[in-house]
């Protein structure tokens, strides 16, 4: 995907990702990659554009973040987009709860004309057996409905056509596996229409209209495994992303006086001036605290530049996001939404 | 018009706070045999599991511990980063009070190879490996992980039950999509086993059957249109090869349930400080009530350090602006600016908890703070295991 940034350059588009149309979200469990698939949907939906954000996991997770009923299998609109710079009109963020189950027996309906046989199935239990225990057609139905709502055919008329579908996919440890529904199918099915099916599912997400956009936090294990999750995508001949690194520190302090506060020179006495210039008497040894706090933050500032290089040396385009001290809800995804775009990510 | 009495004081009962969970008491009682971490990904489960048993063998006991999927450095620093599936003694434990640590990263797959092997005869064995559906089926079937850990953890308690090699084994839990996948396998397994499907799948391989009716051949005639014929036939396969096997298993799925039922064991809950990791464990709490499992407590990991300053957060914001006022720059204003951050975060963290112990105001808690860097070693492991005690 290095064409991506000279693309910009060269069409004058500000998107990093002009040609995407699915944008998968991984990330280790912890660095809250649904929540950036939330703000990224929001970010996309601008200007008129409507966007489709789908889970598959049957975590519910979109319904807690917006606020919103559980979610159906079923396209619900349930946010407006972020507002366009220019005050432009924003667009319709719209989200799917896909369930394995239900999406066999649309496929079944859609493909096969098996109402009645579809439900003799699930009386003898083989769409349980199916979505539960069959390796690999679990996720070949799950991939297959998010392929549906990307390439909307004839079949499913009155659907709305998206300019983007986000996905907020399984975590990084099986992401390859996922996506590469056709290996898991390769010891099974190596004929026939599950067969072929999974093989028009493969040609989408190994194109340029799709990115696998990565979500970490600056330690050490899940940057590692972003690292390893790059590689196994390639060899899967995946189209790797962007790094969105999430929960980022505050910045209040620079480089000169992080050194201070990890070297322990940190002048006290200024401080204490400063603070009975603002009005605060250092009554509980409140400089000592700061100091200690400083140095501490220090500490932890040191460590997540080591990742970020690490996370530098990936060789893929990178955003910040900060943590937000005070916990996510709606407004925050909007902020991180506004984040992404001023980073370049959307528009 | 009526006019209501105003309410006098908070309107919230304060100090909903959760009893200390003893983790020192716990490692130390001989009648723990087993204990079982769980939580969703990302909470820091495989170091707590590593932690605690490495903290109860320096205690004196004789400790073997289970793990999933460590991080690549803690691996190697424990001695396991080769799969070979069985327990391996860790090196540079202290013994000095008579205990030892074994440490083991489970193979999922060979796990369920040599449950094959060791319940079938060598030809069917063979045939059982080699048919494509039972490959794929044993790396991916959505909870084979879950199943295998406590297939092996029905393992390695039997033999140590017969040796004495070890008296406490502590197991850390697949990180599952849902995260109490591995209490549902064995039941799982089961209703794979007994299920009307797998029954039709062996009808043929049992003489001509009588279920042939109307709809099991709408049936039929579905999945070859769907699957292709070769993969019902492989199955068919499968499953008939597979079927004198299935008691076995569930026979030692069960016992395996028993055990994680019985008095001997203890459930530890992990969570991070974060509304999800919380709504989980909040699910996993009522879980294993329900399944009658012995819950001993919460850990509450990766907490955020609180600040040492009794200044408020507003306090804090409201200097830093007066003094960003007259200079930019103040390194003062990045402190106090640094301090509210750290005070909100400490502040949403523990009303986070407080809601835990309001719903769950029965279940022990350990609060661990963050520590700055990652644990790869057993120094860290140590100090992990010292900041869970202190809890």
């Amino acid at each position: 995907m290095v064409s991506a940034r000279t693309l910009r350059d060269v069409s004058e588009q500000r998107s990093d990702w002009p040609r995407v149309r699915l944008h998968v979200v991984t990330g280790k469990g912890g660095t809250g990659k649904s929540t950036v698939a939330a703000s990224l949907a929001l970010a996309l939906a601008t200007e008129g554009r409507n966007v489709l954000l789908c889970e598959v996991e049957g975590r519910q997770g979109i319904a807690r973040m917006f606020d919103v009923d559980p979610l159906p299998y079923e396209e619900r609109r349930i946010a407006t987009g972020l507002p366009a710079p220019g005050g432009g009109s924003p667009g319709h963020v719209h989200a799917l709860h896909i369930d394995a189950e239900s999406a066999l027996l649309e496929y079944l309906a859609m493909y096969y004309k098996l109402g009645r046989a579809g439900r003799a199935l699930d009386r003898f239990g083989v769409i349980e057996f199916a979505t539960t225990i069959a390796p690999g057609v679990r996720d070949v139905l799950l991939t297959g409905k998010v392929f549906e709502a990307v390439q909307r055919n004839a079949r499913n008329k009155k659907a709305i056509r998206y300019d983007a579908v986000v996905l907020d996919a399984p975590p990084t440890g099986r992401i390859t596996q996922f996506l590469n529904v056709n290996n898991e199918l390769a010891g099974l099915a190596k004929v026939g229409p599950i067969k072929s099916q999974a093989d028009t599912v493969m040609t989408l997400f190994r194109s340029p209209r799709t990115a696998v956009h990565l979500v970490t936090v600056l330690e050490e294990m899940p940057v590692q495994e972003t690292a390893d999750g790059i590689t196994e995508l390639r060899r899967a001949r995946l189209p790797v992303g962007g790094v969105i690194v999430n929960h980022v520190r505050p910045q209040d302090l620079d480089e000169e006086d992080l050194e201070d506060a990890s070297g322990g020179t940190l002048d006290p006495d200024a401080i204490r001036s400063d603070l009975k210039r603002a009005g605060v008497d250092d009554a509980n040894g409140l400089v000592d605290a700061l100091v200690a706090e400083a140095r501490d933050h220090a500490e932890r500032r040191a460590l997540e530049d080591t990742q970020r290089a690490l996370v530098a040396d990936l060789g893929v385009p990178t955003y910040e996001l900060p943590r937000l001290a005070g916990g996510i809800d709606l407004g925050g995804l909007y902020e991180l939404a506004a984040i992404l775009e001023q980073q370049g990510f959307t528009r | 018009m009526t006019r209501s009495r105003g309410r006098v004081g908070p309107l919230a009962t304060p100090g909903h706070r959760a009893p200390d969970l003893a983790v020192d008491a716990l490692l130390d009682d001989r009648r723990t045999g087993i204990i079982v971490c769980c939580g969703s990904g990302g909470v820091g489960k495989t170091t707590a599991s590593a932690a605690l048993a490495l903290r109860a063998a320096e205690r004196g006991r004789k400790v073997v511990v289970l793990t999933i999927d460590p991080a690549r450095r803690l691996a190697q620093s424990m001695g396991i980063e080769a799969l070979d599936n069985t327990p391996r003694p860790v090196r540079g434990v202290d013994t000095a009070n008579g205990g030892s640590l074994d440490a083991m990263m489970l193979d999922m797959k060979r796990t369920f190879d040599e449950v094959v092997e060791s319940q079938a005869t060598p030809e069917k064995a063979k045939q059982i490996l080699e048919n494509p559906f039972y490959i794929a089926l044993s790396s991916s079937f959505a909870g084979t992980q879950e199943y295998m850990a406590m297939e092996k953890l029905g393992q390695i308690h039997r033999d140590a039950q017969r040796d004495g090699s070890y008296d406490l084994i502590v197991v850390d839990t697949p990180p599952s999509r849902s995260a109490l996948d591995f209490l549902d396998a064995p039941e799982r397994l089961s209703s794979f086993l007994d299920g009307k499907f797998i029954r039709l799948l062996l009808a043929p391989a049992r003489g001509p059957a009588k279920l042939m009716s109307a709809g099991f051949g709408l049936m039929t005639n579905a999945l070859t249109k769907i699957l292709g014929t070769q993969v019902l036939r492989d199955m068919q396969t499968f499953v008939a090869a597979f079927d004198t096997l299935f008691g076995g298993f569930r026979q030692r799925a069960q016992k395996t349930f028993e055990l994680l039922q019985a008095d001997g064991t203890a459930f530890l809950v992990i969570a991070a400080p974060e509304p999800d990791a919380l709504r989980e464990a909040a699910y996993f709490v009522e879980r294993l009530s329900e399944d009658r499992m012995p819950l001993h407590g919460l850990v509450v990991n990766r907490a955020s350090p609180r600040p040492q300053g009794s200044m408020s957060a507003d306090e804090a914001m409201a200097a830093a602006t007066r003094l960003r006022k007259q200079d930019p720059d103040s390194l003062t204003a990045g402190l106090l600016r640094l301090h509210a951050d750290q005070t909100r975060m400490v502040e949403r963290e523990a009303l986070l908890r407080d809601r835990f112990a309001a719903a769950h105001p029965e279940v022990p808690t350990a609060v661990v703070p963050a520590l700055a860097g990652d644990v790869h070693d057993l120094e860290g492991l140590r100090r992990v295991g010292e900041l869970l005690a202190e809890g």
